[in-house]
């Protein structure tokens, strides 16, 4: 395929879209109706001031941390129940059940336990995005093919190097999938929290401008977390295309393609 | 992007069997889990008893499970499970037909699913709760504003796994197809829907979940009636009211995880991934 064709087929439908949105726009008088034209100054305006400082920035802080340190609890704790039997047998009825709550509904509970403070709002996004990860960690533990692990015993690979060189490994496809739903649940959780019991970030002003009716400033939040969430998503893609190069290889090895 | 694996880890119940290494007693993995659950229990409650934790933030599990049976003893708190479970529903129903069709549609033309391929990617990880405000705006509080916002999460799960899906026809069996003069109906309808199912079925069942936790935080965050709004309305008021409802939203949970599996496995009895695991 030649570069137009590509720049025609990733630009195509987009520009094709805003342009209709710009046509409607243009005749519609109706107060909702963001317009593309100030849309752009709004934008800058409302969030690249003192805003990106005081609620842009703790606000992905806040989501970052949580989610690194949800995902990196959630593959330490999977890797030692998905390789003991009898722990994963113990809890694994017990995480299912965690995993089917609501997670939003843990912000008012640990709003009420811990207050209302950055602490209770990273733990709210741990608690929330840790389940994905885990369940997915313990089931691609779990399934790592056993004439690797019977080859590596022989070799006379434990602890570290096992971990590192055949488990993990094996693991990557599954324990990845997982992470890109904690990523998902993470962003929800970062706003959410915010909009229920917050004075500050992204998910309350975006609230403050909907009850006070700024139409502009609101669509404004709306596609800034909409670009966050973009945002997440490309970086998780390189990683992913980094950790896993070997199984997309593999993958098309298979498909003969 | 890695359909494949997300398939097979949605699919992938097929486990492969544990090795027969047994040290010591050998305990049926059932009473182990129930083990689990009753020491968690039993922990949380001497966590309180013991005076760690003061009751007035968390009431002790028996006094939570005690106050859910109560809660479920009267006709409002099943009014209110009730509002919820429509409200996932309907959402539920509607993203998935639209999204079904429309990846059926996008799916089998490739020049579609090139031209779509950026706008999607573009709007899939929008994440739903920005929808909030506007969703207020639009309908107020009420039921509409939650749905609004379970239709577009569930969406687009559903979506891509259809796409997924739809792409993934055997090139044999597709250019068989044509030879024998099957028109583009039938091919949708005997090559691309069976071959696509599975991933429908994976779509429909992670869309199910991510509906019931956007309809709770709905309820929560707009309100408009469920649990999710009952649990905004009791917290700090009637604390061992407000856990039991979170027990209770998680119970949803689980049944709703349950049901979507079991549907999964009846839809697809024929596929090999369900034949291969009950012959195993």
């Amino acid at each position: 395929m030649t570069v137009l064709k590509k720049t025609a087929y990733l630009l195509g439908l987009p520009i094709l879209l805003i342009g209709l949105w710009w046509l409607a726009a243009r005749n519609s008088t109706s107060f909702y109706m963001p317009k593309p034209d100030t849309m752009i100054q709004t934008f800058v305006d409302t969030w690249f001031g003192g805003r990106f400082r005081s609620d842009v920035l703790p606000s992905v802080g806040r989501f970052a941390v949580g989610t690194l340190l949800a995902i990196a609890l959630g593959i330490a704790a999977g890797v030692w129940i998905g390789s003991v039997r009898r722990v994963r047998s113990l809890l694994e009825p017990m995480l299912e059940f965690f995993r089917a709550i609501p997670p939003p509904v843990l912000v008012p509970v640990l709003a009420l336990l811990i207050g209302t403070n950055d602490r209770m709002k990273v733990i709210v996004i741990i608690f929330g995005a840790i389940w994905p990860v885990l369940l997915n960690t313990i089931e691609g533990v779990r399934s790592v093919d056993t004439v690797l692990l019977d080859t590596a015993r022989t070799y006379g690979l434990r602890g570290w190097a096992r971990l590192r060189t055949v488990t993990l490994p094996s693991a990557a496809p599954q324990i990845m999938a997982g992470v890109r739903q904690s990523l998902a649940i993470g962003l929800i959780l970062m706003v959410i929290s915010e909009m229920f019991a917050s004075s500050s970030g992204l998910g309350f002003t975006i609230v403050v401008f909907q009850r006070s009716f700024a139409i502009q400033e609101m669509w404004s939040g709306i596609i800034l977390l909409g670009l966050i969430g973009v945002a997440v998503s490309i970086v998780f893609q390189f990683c992913e295309r980094r950790i896993l190069h070997w199984y997309y290889g593999q993958k098309e090895v298979q498909h003969g393609r | 992007m890695s359909p494949a694996n997300s398939a097979l880890s949605a699919a992938g119940t097929a486990a492969p069997p544990g090795r027969p290494r047994h040290r010591g007693l050998a305990v049926p993995s059932g009473v182990l889990g129930v083990l689990g659950i009753v020491g968690f229990l039993a922990t949380w409650e001497l966590v309180v008893r013991s005076g760690l934790v003061e009751p007035r933030y968390l009431p002790a599990a028996s006094s939570v499970l005690g106050e859910l049976a109560s809660l479920a003893a009267t006709g409002s708190f099943w009014e209110w499970v009730g509002l919820t479970l429509r409200t996932w529903a309907v959402g539920l129903a509607v993203a998935g037909v639209a999204a079904i069709v429309l990846g059926l549609v996008i799916g089998s033309s490739r020049f579609l699913r090139q031209a779509t391929h950026s706008t999607i990617e573009f709007l899939r990880p929008i994440p739903s709760v920005a929808l909030i405000p506007l969703a207020v705006l639009l309908y107020g509080t009420s039921m509409q504003a939650t749905l609004l916002l379970v239709v577009y999460a569930a969406f687009w799960q559903v979506l891509i796994q259809v796409l997924y899906g739809a792409g993934d026809v055997d090139p044999v069996a597709d250019d068989t197809a044509r030879s024998y003069g099957l028109g583009w109906t039938a091919r949708v309808r005997y090559l691309v829907w069976p071959s696509a199912l599975p991933y429908v079925m994976t779509g429909l069942r992670l869309g199910a979940a991510v509906a019931l936790i956007l309809t709770v935080t709905g309820e929560l965050v707009i309100g408009g009636g469920g649990l999710g709004t009952q649990i905004a309305l009791a917290q700090g008021v009637a604390v061992t009211e407000m856990y039991a409802l979170v027990v209770a939203t998680g119970l949803i949970g689980v049944a709703i995880n349950l049901l979507a599996r079991a549907v999964e496995k009846r839809a697809l009895r024929w596929h090999v991934s369900v034949r291969r695991e009950a012959v195993a």
